[in-house]
């Protein structure tokens, strides 16, 4: 008995070992700097005061594209409450990423993070991310992966950090 | 970063409970909300088509599966195999034939958090066979979803019977272990390893087949039982953009003395926007059973003439050529593909004894595919 | 007892190791090549079971035919 405890404190080691969670949620937001799909750089630091939502996606990520319609609905219910939708696409080809945004009709600004600089900053653990930053720049709620169901929980999540 | 146990590491604890109640804790967190992807939904239809060793078998195959809630998929398949058979066995032996086989199957996938389960189930009919199986897979996402470890177990039970003698009855059971790993090496390179472990036992012959003792035929002896293990290495890779690499080698043994080796070389290449193309080249060589004979000069308990079991090598060659239609009526992405291979096979141990001569024959397999996934 | 020493000898040695322990050098937001069709060990499960179906009934050998890894590793 005493050899099977151990064997499995053995494997709870190794396990435990694996990478632990993505960026700590109450932390400052890291800020970026990001060309956009239509020409311009945006910076995060200047959407302070405002609550943002940062969706990390790809073209190649199915769920990521399925979710696309929910972001696009909160964006248009919110936007003129002090919100901000920012899509962080991380295609290799950011051809392929501005072309599948204008396919799905994305109203939201698209930021390409071609060299992958700023998902390296927000160590991002899956494909989509989505972080909701509250007015004073602080990380509040990151969602890893989407299901359907999830943007209720976002929903909920923005008028909370837009009452603040 | 540093993980989370390792500062726990260096601390020692007081009691064994406290340590792996905070190293599971860190595992539960690593853990998170996340959740396996599950196959898309799609439907498939296909045509397959084999022809050689005097053997043909053609028919159709189709497949739908299904989303359910959130996290469950459902399949079914329908195959249907319409055999006309005059190979070497049968007509040395007897007359060409014709039947037809149905096979049923049904599966769901359930995905929680990193794991995918999955159940199916599938019946095959044939005039005088009839194959039940049952299967249980898991797979597991683990480090970072760089490495993906399954582990498959599989139940058949069998029915044998014989045309024209309605007299004979038998059964076979079938038990199957699977584990394998996949594993990530680069964004553009993969790895697996497969082992799985079969278990037969029962009637494991043909009630037709004949084997051959000192050059007069007798009804074929098999052991009630076979055990075999096989194990295989595969790798694939992008070499240029758009272009991939793929290498696989399989190493099967059992306790009826046989070992195979199986490796297969195949690339694939992107030609235009809408077309994958692919080919393939296949070897197979193995070493024959021990009561295996073309014509046994001695009285053994076993005996079989079933070239299956005997002693050759195998080579095949094919092609696959995939068209992407993209998305039709916005929904549907739909592939339509073509394959076709030839293989080659020469027997060391078996002959033909119509001519006397080593026994050799050339195949043909088509198959033609429709996927549309949504 | 030998079992017993091995095991708390691989349990140190896996507690001084989990500190060095190599982190998954492949992100989710690079996975982008692995989720093309070009880089799975099996694309279309009807072609490829019918064909090993095709080898099983005409071959001695069988089994160990793969379980699929790698791909998007989205959700």
């Amino acid at each position: 008995m005493k050899a099977v405890r151990l064997l499995f404190l053995l494997l709870a080691t190794l396990a435990a070992a694996l990478p632990a969670a993505a960026v700590a949620p109450s932390g400052a937001a890291p800020d970026f700097t990001l060309r956009s799909m239509d020409g311009p750089n945006l910076r995060l630091q200047q959407q302070r005061g405002r609550v943002v939502l940062v969706n990390f996606w790809a073209t190649w990520c199915g769920p990521c594209r399925e979710e696309m319609p929910q972001l696009n609905k909160l964006y248009d219910k919110y936007r003129s409450s002090g919100f901000v939708l920012l899509g962080v696409n991380v295609d290799d080809d950011a051809n392929k990423g501005m072309e599948v945004a204008h396919k799905l009709g994305v109203k939201f600004p698209v930021l390409l993070d071609t060299d992958k600089k700023v998902s390296k900053l927000y160590d991002l653990a899956t494909m989509p991310s989505t972080v909701l930053i509250d007015r004073e720049g602080r990380i509040r709620y990151v969602h890893r992966g989407y299901m359907a169901g999830y943007e209720d929980s976002y929903d909920k999540q923005i008028r909370e950090l837009l009452k603040e | 970063m540093a993980p989370p146990a390792c500062k726990g590491a260096v601390v020692a604890a007081t009691s064994l409970w406290k340590r792996l109640a905070g190293l599971l804790g860190s595992l539960l967190a690593v853990g998170g909300a996340k959740a396996a992807d599950l196959p898309p939904d799609e439907t498939d239809a296909m045509v397959h088509v084999y022809d050689g060793g005097g053997v043909r078998a053609s028919g159709p195959v189709l497949l739908v599966r299904k989303k359910l809630a959130d996290r469950v998929s459902v399949s079914g398949q329908y195959y249907v195999d319409m055999v006309s058979n005059a190979s070497i066995d049968v007509v040395t032996t007897a007359s060409p034939y014709k039947e037809t086989r149905n096979e049923f199957t049904l599966g769901a996938d359930y995905a929680y958090r990193d794991s995918v389960l999955t159940v199916s189930g599938s019946s095959s009919r044939e005039p005088d066979y009839t194959a039940n199986t049952l299967n249980f897979d898991v797979t597991q996402e683990v480090f970072g979803g760089m490495t993906t470890v399954a582990m498959g177990f599989t139940r058949g039970s069998d029915k044998v019977r014989k045309h024209g003698d309605d007299t004979f009855q038998d059964t076979a059971h079938h038990w199957r272990y699977r584990l394998g790993a996949t594993q990530i090496l680069s964004p553009r390179w993969l790895m697996s390893a497969n082992f799985e472990a079969v278990s037969d036992e029962g009637f494991l012959g043909s009630p037709y087949r004949v084997a051959r003792v000192f050059g007069a035929a007798v009804p074929e002896r098999n052991p009630r039982t076979r055990t075999s293990r096989a194990i295989k290495f595969r790798t694939i890779a992008e070499v240029t953009p758009g272009t991939a690499v793929r290498a696989e080698y399989r190493y099967f043994w059992d306790t009826w003395a046989i070992k195979a080796h199986t490796a297969e070389f195949g690339a694939s290449r992107y030609v235009r926007q809408a077309w994958l193309v692919d080919g393939l080249l296949r070897f197979y060589s193995q070493q024959h059973a021990l009561f295996y004979s073309d014509n046994a000069a001695a009285e053994t308990a076993y005996v079989s003439r079933n070239r299956q079991l005997g002693t050759y090598k195998g080579v095949s060659l094919g092609g696959k050529v995939t068209y992407s239609m993209g998305k039709v009526q916005g929904r549907y992405d739909v592939k339509l593909s073509g394959v076709y291979e030839r293989m080659r096979y020469r027997f060391s141990d078996f002959t033909d004894i119509r001519t006397g001569a080593l026994y050799s024959y050339d195949a043909n397999l088509l198959q033609l595919i429709v996927s549309a996934t949504f | 007892m030998k079992t017993l020493k091995i095991l708390s000898m691989l349990l140190l040695v896996a507690q001084l190791g989990a500190c060095a322990m190599p982190q998954p050098w492949v992100k989710p937001y690079e996975r982008e090549r692995l989720a093309d069709p070009i880089l799975q060990f099996s694309r279309n499960s009807l072609a490829d079971k019918h064909r090993e179906h095709v080898f099983e009934v005409r071959e001695g050998a069988h089994g160990a035919t793969g379980v699929q890894g790698g791909g998007c590793g989205c959700n």
